[in-house]
């Protein structure tokens, strides 16, 4: 039997200025100095035109390739892109009022409360997106009496919701003493449950099917969902599905740090090639905890909040179609535990590995895609530049392999990678944006294959010292003609 | 972070007097940082360096005073890869202007 393909890519973004405050790093900083840390943050926030026009989020939604980031000045900030369409060939950015309705949309256990004043206007928003134009607006309802937000933030643990400086509403708690339903856990849960959505819908109409097209779901988010008996228990891939009506699709969760899209593009394609589901969608929603997270290096710097949008990706993996880019299961990248945990060591596993068993070498992969978080973003707060720094690496095994002489890494990191342009949501900026550009360029001819490769940081949950990898390679399909 | 605790209670523990910080990211802007924060303090003002001036001396581990002080088949096979990687210049200008600095404050 064929490899599978992937058959259509999906990825949104949305603009989450009034939740920065929910961030984990500036939600610790606003608990120590609550006046002054809010108000840094609140002066550097974008307005919603301005994080349309910003160069990499047009990269993400696909009208700009990843390489024209090289011909615009930096900071990009500084150099908004014009005209900059909100929608675009791989999916949408979304307003922060949309995300609003979506999370209204998304409760089904009145756990969103919206105030009388801003519920006519989330629920027009909401009828007037072709998405939601059928969803029940009854689930906005007329709102509550301010009068009732107050009492449920003064005593009932709840958190205010906020939209251009004004309160809308509140997320409430649904337990009293279980950490896990508490209102900023359930928040948290709601946002991805509600951009994943957003990534679903979207793969959906790229994909030209119905919801009932799916057979199974794979949802990639990092949040853990559960109660004080199962944290992480999961259940968001049918969560999502059922919102973006999936009917005849089950689904589970795939957890991997910031592997995670990966671990499920590499189910998704064993299944498929199993034969047991023919149509699957890997989704995963944003998350709320890395919103401001470098929040200081850019308040110091003057710079705007540039870690102010949720992301969400989704795509379809299918049985081969003749058309659409093969997923080569014989070349799948990976680390294992005895691997060694120097880069060294991971980088040979995922790339040097892979590429012997199918006798290429480093400088046939036209492009590869890492971790491809946006290094504005990360620069400013003292992570460096992830994406280059992965290239270079790869370059240096290049240079081992003497496939390449070592004054020759440079170019090879310019042809053969890409600026960062995710933004920075753990899982989100996981090599898989740059999924839609190569589809793209193998399509167009531009490309004959891709690498994609992501690591995931399993350390930050204290269980083991280890980190993990995956990799895989996209190809052209033999079917299609060059 | 737990890193800075690290050198905090070294320091704490040992005193400051012999104790020499080698940096080992290939990143110069990242290792740029760390090196500031062991010797001016944490410029970030985020973790247990924040507004302590340990003024440790720091050198990278891809400068040639490290490289020749550790034998050449162990430099090659724990450093070789990342020498190849970073931009050995570009670090090397900016710990020696740390270390500058250092000597005249």
């Amino acid at each position: 039997m064929p490899d599978p393909v992937i058959a259509a890519f999906s990825c949104i973004l949305a603009h989450a200025p009034g939740f920065v405050r929910y961030g984990s790093k500036p939600s610790r900083e606003i608990a120590d100095r609550p006046a002054l840390v809010l108000s840094a943050i609140e002066g550097h926030l974008r307005g919603f035109e301005e994080v349309v026009a910003y160069p990499p989020n047009q990269v993400f939604i696909g009208n700009l390739k990843p390489d024209d980031l090289h011909g615009i000045g930096q900071p990009w900030y500084d150099h908004p892109v014009f005209p900059a369409p909100r929608r675009g060939p791989y999916g949408e950015i979304y307003p922060e009022e949309l995300l609003l309705g979506m999370i209204k949309l998304a409760d089904d256990f009145g756990l969103v409360e919206i105030e009388k004043d801003s519920a006519p206007v989330l629920q027009g928003l909401l009828e007037s997106h072709p998405f939601w134009r059928g969803a029940d607006p009854g689930r906005i309802g007329q709102g509550v009496d301010p009068g009732r937000v107050d009492g449920l933030i003064e005593h009932s643990g709840s958190l205010p919701l906020f939209h251009g400086g004004r309160r809308v509403g509140c997320v409430n708690r649904h337990h009293d003493r279980d950490d896990n339903l508490k209102a900023h856990v359930l928040m948290e849960n709601l946002l991805a449950k509600a951009s994943g959505a957003l990534a679903l819908k979207n793969l959906l109409r790229s994909a030209d099917i119905g919801g009932d097209g799916l057979d199974l779901l794979l949802n990639c988010s990092e949040e853990a969902v559960g109660d004080r008996y199962n944290r992480g228990g999961g259940g968001l891939a049918k969560a999502i599905g059922e919102m973006c009506g999936c009917v005849a699709s089950t689904g589970c969760d795939v957890k991997a740090f910031c592997t995670g899209p990966l671990y499920a593009l590499l189910f998704a394609s064993g299944l498929v090639k199993a034969g047991l589901y023919e149509r699957v969608a890997v989704v995963g929603g944003g998350s709320l905890a890395k919103l401001g997270m470098k929040f200081q290096g850019h308040v110091a710097r003057g710079m705007p909040i540039l870690e102010d949008v949720l992301g969400g990706i989704a795509f379809l993996v299918t049985g081969d179609d003749g058309q659409s880019p093969v997923v080569r299961l014989d070349a799948v990248g990976k680390h294992d535990i005895g691997s060694g945990s120097s880069q060294q060591n991971i980088l040979e596993s995922l790339v040097l590995k892979p590429l012997d068993r199918v006798g290429l070498k480093v400088t046939d992969i036209d492009k590869y895609a890492v971790e491809l978080q946006n290094p504005e973003v990360t620069v400013s707060g003292g992570s460096g530049n992830v994406p280059l720094a992965n290239y270079r690496m790869i370059g240096a095994l290049a240079v081992l392999r003497k496939e390449i002489a070592r004054q020759e890494i440079d170019r090879f990191v310019r042809e053969h990678g890409m600026p960062g342009f995710a933004p920075t949501q753990g899982h989100i900026p996981a090599a898989v944006p740059f999924l839609g550009h190569a589809m793209d360029g193998i399509r167009r001819g531009e490309l004959n294959n891709a690498m994609f490769i992501a690591r995931g940081s399993l350390f930050l949950g204290r269980m083991t010292q280890l980190s993990d990898g995956l990799s895989f390679l996209l190809e052209r399909n033999p079917g299609r003609r060059k | 972070m737990e890193k800075q605790s690290t050198i905090k209670k070294l320091v704490d523990d040992l005193g400051a007097q012999d104790l020499v910080v080698v940096i080992g990211a290939a990143d110069p802007e990242v290792a740029s940082v760390t090196a500031e924060t062991v010797t001016f303090g944490d410029p970030s003002f985020a973790g247990p360096l924040a507004g302590v001036s340990l003024r440790l001396p720091v050198y990278h581990i891809l400068e040639p005073e490290v490289k020749s002080a550790i034998p050449a088949e162990i430099y090659e096979e724990q450093a070789g890869f990342l020498e190849l990687v970073a931009d050995t210049e570009e670090i090397g200008r900016i710990f020696r202007e740390i270390r500058g600095r250092l000597e005249t404050a």
